[in-house]
């Protein structure tokens, strides 16, 4: 009987969860998780600092996105603990996946602001209409992203930039305080991925925190404060010039990627791009 | 004009016809309600499967009855709302895939119904209503439990209206804002389940499919926003219901076909019409350039 526990749980309008005093935004400790017999995460154990930007990187398959999956509580740990601000993911309503633009139904029948709405449903309860202070909210995340004059277009009319924006926005109506963005940067061009970093640093001014997986170690590097190398196992995690060594690259990448090292830097190529193939 | 006229006023002297029209009003616009979520989640596997699986409770309720038309909607309804949580539950504790799982349930249920009914004589002609529909033997009792229930199903669909459509779009947004997704899916089953018994009498098992998937798809050709997609979608169900009893009256095509291939018509019609309209457009984009 899951779903009466369900009921009983999704009391009408809902609050944030308390978050205590003197706990970090994320506390993740010796988290395993496996799919039947596979292993997608080996003892993961990580802390978060309130507001930072941390860029999440390893090949396809490296467990990024049931990394953010377990976090935002969607996707039950096989062992280990994951604190968000002090308690566990399940209640919060304040952390936002973001999903990889794939895996999105474009054709679906909604305007942007239809969606960007979606983010407030969580804090209305059911049996309760959208209110003019709703719709305040989400229109004025739509002017935070500079997307109001698309507000009323069917989804599918948006450019990749502009639909990663939107998923901005919505976190943003939602009230976010963690953002989790699965790739939110792949098949954009360097133009849209760079209003992306610019929204990313105003997001950082209101304090939110944003984890981002990407594949692109170059911007790992240039635009992140910390990054994290994983591939099920956590290699490393702290700033780029000490995670982004040759040894480490080489363990997570394996044969997928060919450093070359010129006198005063280090030269990546890698073939790991591409969205998709990423497990659930 | 007046020959027009006649021709439309006509069938309307027969109290037949006109129950018939109306639950062919109230089944068009509930089916392709309910037919929005079931095109846009890409269930019409699961829709179709549902109808033959209510087979069984349709024959329990037959030989509990005598062929009294109450004990078939209560009984159908108990098993269409069986097999729906049985599909899923199925899909998700065996980890099957929910194809196959659909698949297992809605074999096995018709096979049932099909052995309980071949144990009664004469069954042939009861079969053939249950699979084609009956939309004109529709009682006045049938159709107030069709408003009775196309009522409750459009009023869940009103309350649920913004979970369903998270739920619908994005399932991870639906568990991360906490809502009760788990029972939400399985209400939107039980609406199809509902609707499906609530609908069988016009067009029968075999067609039932149609009635779900036909309209609501035509809507989603000419639309851009949820609630539009529904009325557009109800609005086509309902004049296709009409047009096809209709034609049936004044042919001797039979009524459930006679509305489905109506349903189609107007498909086919969105088709063109969305194309047209899309080439217009792309003409008239390029007309600056020369």
């Amino acid at each position: 009987m899951e779903f009466l526990k369900e009921i009983r749980k999704s009391t009408f309008p809902r609050q944030h969860i308390e978050h205590l005093e003197d706990t970090s935004i994320l506390d993740i400790s010796n988290l395993f998780v496996r799919f039947d017999s596979r292993l997608a995460l080996d003892d993961v154990s990580f802390q978060l600092h309130h507001g930072e930007r941390v860029a999440v990187v390893g090949p396809n398959g490296a467990g990024k996105s049931t990394l953010f999956k377990a976090i935002a509580g969607v996707l039950k740990p096989f062992s280990g603990e994951i604190k968000v601000y002090g308690h566990g993911p399940g209640g919060h309503i304040c952390i936002a996946y973001l999903s990889q633009r794939s895996q999105v139904d474009w054709s679906f029948p909604v305007t942007v602001s239809d969606v960007v709405m979606m983010g407030r449903i969580g804090k209305l309860g059911l049996l309760r209409w959208p209110k003019h202070r709703d719709w305040e909210i989400v229109r004025q995340a739509l002017v935070d992203v500079g997307l109001e004059e698309l507000a009323n277009r069917q989804i599918g009319e948006l450019s990749g930039g502009q639909q990663q924006r939107m998923f901005i926005a919505r976190a943003l109506a939602q009230e976010a305080e963690l953002m989790l963005m699965d790739e939110p940067l792949t098949g954009l061009d360097i133009g849209s991925q760079e209003s992306i970093f610019t929204f990313l640093d105003d997001l950082q001014g209101r304090g939110v925190t944003v984890m981002v997986a990407t594949h692109d170690l170059d911007l790992a590097a240039r635009r992140f404060d910390r990054v994290m190398l994983l591939n099920q196992r956590m290699l490393g995690f702290g700033v780029p010039e000490q995670v982004f060594t040759p040894e480490q690259l080489m363990s997570a990448y394996g044969g997928h990627i060919h450093l070359v090292e010129t006198d005063d830097q280090l030269l990546v190529v890698a073939d790991t791009c591409c969205d998709e193939g990423e497990n659930t | 004009m007046t020959a027009l006229f006649d021709l439309l006023l006509t069938p309307l002297n027969y109290a037949f016809m006109v129950r018939g029209l109306l639950a062919a009003l109230m089944v068009g616009a509930v089916c392709a309600t309910v037919g929005t979520y079931v095109v846009l989640r890409g269930m019409a596997f699961f829709g179709d499967a549902l109808a033959h699986a209510i087979l069984p409770g349709v024959a329990i309720g037959y030989l509990v009855g005598g062929g009294a038309r109450g004990p078939l909607f209560w009984w159908g309804l108990l098993a269409a709302v069986i097999s729906a949580v049985g599909i899923g539950t199925i899909s998700k504790k065996a980890k099957i895939n929910e194809d196959t799982a659909i698949g297992i349930v809605f074999a096995s249920m018709f096979a049932l119904g099909i052995a309980l009914i071949s144990s009664v004589r004469n069954y042939t002609v009861d079969l053939a209503h249950f699979l084609f529909g009956d939309v004109l033997g529709v009682s006045n009792q049938d159709l107030l439990l069709i408003a009775v229930f196309s009522g409750l199903i459009i009023l869940t669909i009103l309350i649920f209206y913004k979970e369903f459509l998270v739920l619908s779009f994005d399932p991870l947004l639906a568990k991360t804002l906490r809502l009760p997704a788990l029972t939400l899916e399985y209400l939107l089953l039980v609406l199809i389940a509902v609707t499906i018994v609530v609908s069988l009498q016009t067009v029968g098992v075999a067609l039932m499919v149609a009635m779900l998937v036909t309209p609501s798809a035509s809507a989603f050709l000419l639309t851009k926003r949820l609630p539009y997609m529904m009325l557009l979608g109800a609005g086509f169900a309902s004049l296709s219901g009409v047009i096809g009893l209709y034609i049936s009256f004044y042919t001797s095509i039979a009524s459930g076909a006679a509305i489905v291939l109506t349903c189609t018509a107007f498909f086919i019609l969105a088709l063109l019409f969305r194309s047209t309209r899309n080439s217009l457009r792309a003409r008239k984009l390029q007309t600056p350039h020369k």
